[in-house]
């Protein structure tokens, strides 16, 4: 039997897609610079089935990619022709939700907002949220480390995974973590997160659940310029009020959304808005909080503060920034959403840098951003059907990079180095720091056939003799 | 030339401390620079010395059978503080009490209130992954770093994570030295993200029976308070007549003077506040009492199932010395016990999930029984092979694993 047939005897033929025409459907993830047409597509159903396919290709010895929805931007969800993907997204059951201890095990495949709408009736809710939240997985976020704009209060998919079941590239299963969340031995689940599929696939995953704030304000700044939008930010960041989110959107941004189904009301004339939502248990706290937020906003040069007077209103605001990508889609035919990260303070810089690089290059660079976290995301217009002008996307991302990094900062913040930021990690690691890396990762999976070609650039490693 | 003269040759004299244990007491060196401990790891490497790693001796007994300790009490630099970024880069050997106090004068805070005396190094804080009661308002120590660089039993310096508030650049190489107890590495430098000094902070307390005050804090929790702290501390730690329930609320003025509002509908107005004083007092009482009985060690369950817990602690253990989260299902347990005690307690504790990591004990009692004990189904091969990734020459003296 092929190895097609072997699959599909475990899945069933339904869930195999070996022809072309079907393979091609996967061959790009969130990002469009990147294109890899998987070998064969296998979609298992259970959890038993992962790991039969695990064990199947262990034996065959053929490498695999394990992926969810396939909205990640570094291109690391991408199978060669020589690979397997497997595809997650049938592992969509959540198993239990936990009110009292606030904890929810769900398997892989489970989308975001939908755990977090299966725990609202409790009163809780799956903190982190990425823009893509009502198609991204669980599974994809665990890989990723997955952000969003209310991390700034809340944490990174880091903060609120507490434990996993995993099968490894061999087959074999571990669980790791424990049910409170405390580590059982070295913390192997804050290894695994992050680990953008090389380590194995999270077959259940335990995660941590919070209070939905009985209080909400959100705000929105419009400012004369950049410089004062980020100004303002390192002030309401060092007057000790943790916002749940602090978002940016540059006046690009804010054009393409007003100009879209998604408008929200933004005014076109800004050159930056700020969202700020402040939130918590107590609604006088929040009032309070929230005039001393207004207040830094006005020192700092706000033209106006705007206060969403309705929950309607507020998700509008939410809608605005949450499709901005979506709304992106209207300037150019192709659109790079990159990510990087500065500490704080050199917002105002690094923008003003990243402006002179999209005037240098011609390209139109839109921002919006999670600027609490100082997490940039210059999106990219472009036409990837004229090769020059791919060229000097490249060319400008590199730059973008390259700032970023001289301000202290690192090359990605939420997406995944993946395929697309590998070149981009021996700016920011050393070969001994890459090669200890690429060491973990043979831990793990010692014939490197999980994901492969991901994350660390082998060229770039130190010897590590072991 | 004896190993004292080569080290001394290898780092100069200032590097190699005077001991009081006589000529066969181990060396004890004290590199001053993040270099200067690669140079020496790697030639221990070359030469095949066993290693102990210390920090400042004050929270681990520094009794570990080796041919040379390596503490990190001369790294005690701190590079960098950016209030206006909430970060800061120190080196892993600076006492909390200095580093607490430089942060405060930028007008910045760590969030972080481990066991221990007050000169306990950051680095010994980081490697044994231990938090206090401020995990429940901040999370454990892990969530507080946003990078740290170590070096390898070989010598070899790697970093890991940066900087920045958020970095998803490469393996997450910082939470496996988090709670590594130094098996991976020696921790050298670490990033830390700091919050601003709350503008409030005040503690309150309620006296009572163990039972009722699980109970209270229970109520708390269901309201949806967020405090700073909730820690149940036994007597003989809180050095008062009965089990005592601390409140810590910290934040804005207007944040505190809500959950203070808060707190005393849900309690009916049980608590007493204490002033600054008190409160200072009463935490420092906490967090150093702890490091006053030769043993610690901390298990993490479910919040609803810590009077359960407590219940076997006090039945297998004793239950003398206790500081408890309840809301995040932490409690930490001091005393003296035997390995024989504390194996038969891991297996009861395995049984309902619970994992128990024993934090601080004589070398007769980890070196039995190991930071961890057994490992779960498939993890070990996973553990050792990190161990070999990061000391191939198994130079580190760190008992991780035990036989129970």
């Amino acid at each position: 039997m092929n190895l097609a047939g072997a699959l599909a005897a475990i899945v069933g033929t339904r869930h195999v897609r070996a022809a072309r025409a079907e393979r091609v459907t996967y061959a790009m993830d969130g990002l469009p610079t990147h294109r890899w047409v998987p070998g064969i597509v296998a979609l298992p159903g259970t959890r038993d089935e992962v790991v039969a396919v695990v064990r199947l290709l262990a034996a065959a010895g053929v490498p695999f990619v394990p992926r969810g929805a396939g909205t990640g931007l570094s291109g690391g969800a991408l199978a060669g022709e020589g690979a397997v993907l497997v595809v997650l997204t049938r592992l969509n059951r959540i198993l239990t939700i936990d009110p009292r201890a606030r904890i929810a095990v769900v398997e892989p495949g489970v989308v975001n907002a939908r755990l977090s709408n299966a725990a609202a009736p409790y009163g809780l809710q799956y903190a982190p949220d990425p823009s893509s939240q009502t198609a991204c997985t669980i599974g994809g976020n665990v890989a990723e480390n997955a952000g969003g704009p209310h991390c700034l209060k809340y944490g990174v998919t880091s903060n609120h995974i507490l434990a996993l079941e995993v099968v490894l590239a061999d087959g074999r299963v571990v669980r790791l973590g424990s049910p409170g969340g405390e580590p059982w031995g070295p913390d192997l689940v804050g290894l695994f997160v992050g680990s953008e599929g090389n380590f194995g696939v999270a077959t259940r995953i335990s995660v941590r659940l919070t209070p939905v704030p009985a209080a909400v304000r959100t705000l929105l700044a419009d400012f004369p310029t950049l410089r004062a939008a980020g100004e303002a930010v390192s002030a309401i960041i060092a007057s000790g009020i943790v916002p749940a989110a602090l978002e940016m959107m540059d006046q690009s941004c804010i054009r393409a959304v007003e100009d879209s189904v998604y408008a929200a009301g933004y005014p076109r004339d800004a050159a930056a808005v700020l969202l700020v939502e402040l939130d918590g248990r107590a609604e006088t706290a929040v009032a309070a909080e929230t005039a001393s937020v207004e207040a830094i906003l006005a020192r700092h040069g706000a033209r106006s503060v705007r206060s969403a007077a309705t929950a309607r209103e507020r998700e509008r605001l939410w809608q605005g920034r949450k499709k901005a990508f979506g709304a992106m889609g209207r300037l150019s035919r192709d659109l790079v959403v990159q990510d990087a990260v500065v500490p704080r303070s050199t917002l105002p810089d690094v923008l003003e840098t990243i402006g002179r690089i999209a005037a240098e290059h011609g390209l139109l660079v839109s921002n919006v951003f999670h600027a609490g976290d100082g997490n940039l995301h210059p999106n990219i217009s472009f036409d990837g059907t004229d090769p020059e002008m791919k060229a000097r996307v490249e060319q400008a991302s590199a730059e973008i990079m390259a700032t970023c990094i001289a301000a202290g900062g690192t090359i990605t913040g939420e997406h995944g180095v993946g395929i697309d930021k590998l070149r981009y990690m021996p700016l920011v690691f050393d070969g001994d720091s890459l090669a200890a890396m690429y060491a973990v990762r043979r831990v793990f999976d010692p014939a490197e056939r999980v994901n492969p070609g991901k994350v660390v650039p082998l060229h770039a490693c130190r010897e590590w003799v072991r | 030339m004896s190993l004292r003269d080569r080290l001394r040759a290898l780092l100069g004299r200032d590097a190699v401390l005077e001991t009081t244990g006589g000529p066969d007491e181990a060396p004890r060196v004290a590199p001053a620079s993040p270099d200067a401990v690669a140079l020496l790891l790697g030639t221990a490497h070359e030469e095949g010395w066993r290693v102990r790693i210390e920090g400042a001796g004050t929270w681990m007994s520094t009794d570990a059978p080796a041919d040379l300790a390596l503490t990190t009490r001369r790294l005690d630099r701190v590079p960098s503080i950016a209030p206006q970024d909430l970060t800061a880069t120190t080196e892993a050997g600076i006492g909390c009490d200095l580093l607490r106090q430089q942060l405060a004068d930028r007008g910045a805070w760590l969030a972080v209130d481990p066991p221990g005396l007050a000169g306990r190094t950051l680095g010994s804080i980081v490697a044994t992954g231990t938090s206090g009661p401020l995990r429940q308002g901040f999370g454990p120590i892990r969530d507080h770093l946003l990078g740290v660089t170590f070096v390898t039993g070989d010598g070899r310096i790697i970093q890991s994570g940066g900087r920045v508030m958020k970095n998803v650049a490469g393996y997450d190489l910082t939470r496996l030295q988090a709670g590594g107890f130094g098996a991976f590495g020696v921790i050298v430098l670490v990033h830390l993200r700091l919050r601003a000094l709350p503008r409030a902070d005040t503690t309150f307390l309620l006296e009572g029976g163990r039972e009722d005050l699980t109970q209270v804090a229970e109520d708390i929790r269901a309201t949806g308070l967020e405090p700073a702290a909730l820690e149940l501390v036994s007597p003989a730690l809180a050095r008062r007549e009965r089990w005592v329930l601390a409140v810590r609320l910290a934040g804005s003025a207007a944040l505190v003077a809500a959950d203070e509002a808060g707190l005393r509908a849900a309690t009916r107005g049980r608590f007493t506040p204490l002033r600054a004083e008190e409160a200072h007092a009463f935490w420092m009482r906490a967090a150093e009492g702890l490091a006053t009985r030769p043993v610690a060690f901390r298990i993490g369950g479910l919040p609803e199932g810590g009077d359960e817990l407590l219940d076997l602690l006090q039945h297998q253990v004793g239950d003398e010395w206790i500081s408890a989260s309840p809301g995040v299902g932490v409690i930490r347990w001091a005393g003296d016990t035997t390995p024989g005690r504390l194996r038969h307690l891991r297996r009861a504790l395995a049984e309902k999930e619970v994992p128990l990591t024993l934090e601080r004990a004589p070398w007769t009692l980890r070196g039995a029984v190991g930071h961890f004990g057994q490992y779960r189904e498939n993890v070990s091969p996973l553990v050792a092979g990190l161990r070999r990734t990061f000391d191939p020459g198994e130079h580190f003296v760190v008992a991780i694993e035990g036989d129970g």
